[in-house]
């Protein structure tokens, strides 16, 4: 016996119960699409998150200060709060080359008005390299400039949901005057709609030069910053920038050896936890969902080991005219994984389904998440179902393949 | 290499019952030679259904010695004894035993496919269900065809292999008295035209009359033949 002539017995055997095959391999068909539909809806979200991290700059570094690693090192002593001044030493070519450009910020939540809409904004203090750090696209009117950043100007950049809330509009609003905490500030530039994102709402926030929020809206003491950003100058140079800003600081801040009282971040840094984080989840899914398929192999043992007592005595004929234990054990091993072959199959195309369907909800509640069916977790799938068949199958088919033909002849 | 096809000496099967054993077969030898057709008869219980077993191969005697066409069975695997079933037994059955999914055709075919044979399967097979008289009905599932053409289709297949022996259990026990002569001379002209040795089991004595031989048993014991 061949294997073509096995499998087309087998589905001649498998057709001629057509509502029990149904009903067997639902278990393995909602396991698989389970198993593909997270996977899919898991990638998604993954390539999602990095996205948007990708998204809010080109080579970025982050420095805060406090060190992440206190609770290892509890000596350090004293924590001195980056400063305008330190962002300025980051900029100086000699000491720090790989760096492209430096953006300190300083940031608080104030009230905003316009003709007695009032609403509570994130209102940050840049500079004008922000604008290149941060990929900052405007859809009206420009940024910040050096000299409205120098002169400490009243004008501010507004995010689109920002103008919505104010204006009612985000188009034409370029030229009007708003009140944040009371002091008129024009408008001079509308950000580009961005969605919501891993870093919050990035469409509801004004951008006011840094000289301006230090003078008259936030008020650090000795012109303390809340954070830097750093663009380096390549996606090569992010570890030797990240070095170079260390070694400037450490040397401004007097730090002892291995007692940092900043923090340096990297994208890849915070996008390696977002995956890390999602691809645990996402295994973590795809396990629970691993465990249905389980249940379906499962289903698939239970009826073929029906079908194995109700075919007794077709068993014993196939023996008298000749069956060998062998052929006996490909004929039932073929019927169960092609049983367990057909519901990956059919799982397949429903977790495709699933995942489609989750990837329009989640855009329709404003998420951007595109589900991703990738090849191998079809090739998973569809091995992973036919191996729990063949598995499952081996006890029955076994049964089949030792019973004595004369027993099975006799079998009423 | 003898002339008998079948040599039996001193067969005995005992069956364990639970703590009883039971002995269906106490001792029977025997000699059937090339060509010969003969009848099993006996009551009930008198171990005739074990001693058809054993003769097709589907079972081992606990003692003596069975040689089927010069071979030597009793230290034969399961996988050896289905081998020889395949190409010298061929079966037919009481009940038919067809495989009711397949076709007529399917189900002449198939001792072909378990003995390897890779091409000119389905010629042969039309063959031999022209030879029984069916055919008109090779792609008819068993369900769609009346006892007596279902027994042709059994013996089409038991002959496909070219067996030594046809081993006939009550081969027309379900069928009406009509058809079962019609399966009877069916298988009596098979042993003219192509010398095939045939074991008929049967309580009949009509069908006794016809064989050459009639093998006798009681109580496991052989009582003339």
């Amino acid at each position: 016996m061949n294997i073509g002539q096995a499998i087309i017995e087998a589905l001649e055997s498998l057709l001629s119960n057509k509502m029990r095959a149904g009903l067997t391999i639902l278990g393995i068909v909602i396991g698989v699409a389970a198993v593909v539909a997270m996977l899919a809806v898991g990638t998604g979200a993954q390539n999602s998150i990095s996205n948007s991290i990708n998204g809010i700059g080109t080579n970025l570094l982050f420095v805060a200060s406090g060190s992440f690693q206190r609770q290892q090192n509890a000596t350090v002593q004293r924590i001195e709060p980056l400063t305008q001044q330190d962002a300025q030493a980051l900029t100086d070519p000699l000491q720090a080359p790989d760096v492209a450009a430096v953006a300190p910020i300083i940031q608080g939540n104030l009230d905003v008005s316009y003709n007695g809409e009032q609403e509570t904004v994130q209102v940050t203090g840049v500079t004008p390299d922000f604008a290149t750090v941060r990929n900052v696209t405007l859809s009206d009117g420009d940024f910040i400039s050096d000299d409205q950043q120098q002169g400490g100007s009243m004008v501010a950049v507004i995010g689109p949901t920002t103008a919505d809330n104010l204006f009612g509009t985000h188009v034409g609003v370029v030229g009007d005057t708003i009140r944040v905490a009371g002091q008129p500030f024009r408008v001079i530039g509308v950000l580009t709609s961005r969605g919501g994102g891993s870093f919050g709402n990035e469409d509801d926030l004004i951008y006011v030069p840094l000289n301006t929020a230090q003078l008259r809206l936030l008020h650090r003491p000795n012109y303390q910053v809340d954070m830097i950003y750093v663009s380096a100058v390549s996606s090569d140079a992010i570890n030797s920038a990240s070095d170079e800003i260390a070694e400037v600081l450490r040397e401004r801040h007097h730090d002892k050896v291995g007692q940092d009282d900043f923090t340096i971040l990297s994208q890849q840094d915070i996008l390696s936890t977002a995956q890390s984080i999602t691809s645990v989840l996402t295994v973590f899914l795809g396990g629970i969902a691993a465990i249905s398929l389980l249940v379906g192999g499962i289903g698939i043992m239970n009826i073929m080991l029906v079908s194995v007592t109700e075919r007794t005595r077709e068993i014993g004929l196939r023996k008298a005219i000749g069956a060998r234990k062998r052929d006996i054990l490909i004929q039932f091993l073929t019927e169960s994984s092609l049983l367990s072959l057909f519901g990956g199959l059919i799982g397949i195309a429903l977790g495709w389904l699933i995942g489609f369907v989750v990837g329009r909800v989640a855009i329709s509640l404003g998420t951007d998440l595109e589900p991703v069916v990738s090849l191998q977790a079809i090739l998973l799938a569809t091995l992973f179902s036919t191996a729990v068949g063949l598995f499952f199958g081996i006890y029955p088919a076994n049964r089949a393949a030792n019973l004595q033909p004369v027993d099975a002849l006799r079998y009423e | 290499m003898s002339e008998w096809v079948i040599e039996a000496q001193d067969i005995e099967k005992t069956y364990q019952m639970g703590e009883v054993e039971v002995s269906a077969l106490c001792g029977v030898s025997f000699q059937i030679a090339a060509g010969e057709v003969v009848s099993i008869m006996g009551p009930s219980g008198s171990g005739k259904s074990t001693l058809m077993n054993i003769l097709g191969c589907l079972d081992r005697p606990t003692k003596g010695t069975y040689m089927l066409d010069g071979e030597s069975v009793e230290a034969m695997t399961d996988d050896e004894l289905a081998s020889i079933r395949n190409r010298k037994v061929g079966f037919v059955f009481q009940s038919f035993n067809l495989l009711s999914r397949s076709t007529a055709l399917m189900n002449v075919e198939l001792p072909m496919r378990y003995a390897g044979v890779k091409s000119g399967r389905e010629e042969k097979a039309r063959e031999a269900l022209i030879r029984v008289g069916l055919g008109e009905r090779m792609n008819h599932r068993p369900t769609e065809l009346s006892g007596g053409q279902q027994q042709r289709v059994a013996i089409a297949r038991a002959l496909i292999n070219d067996p030594a022996i046809l081993m006939a259990d009550e081969p027309t026990g379900n069928l009406d008295s009509k058809s079962g002569k019609e399966i009877m001379n069916l298988i009596l002209n098979l042993n003219k035209e192509r010398g095939t040795t045939i074991i008929i089991v049967t309580h009949d004595p009509n069908i006794a009359s016809q064989t050459g031989r009639v093998l006798r048993l009681r109580d496991g014991l052989l009582e003339s033949g």
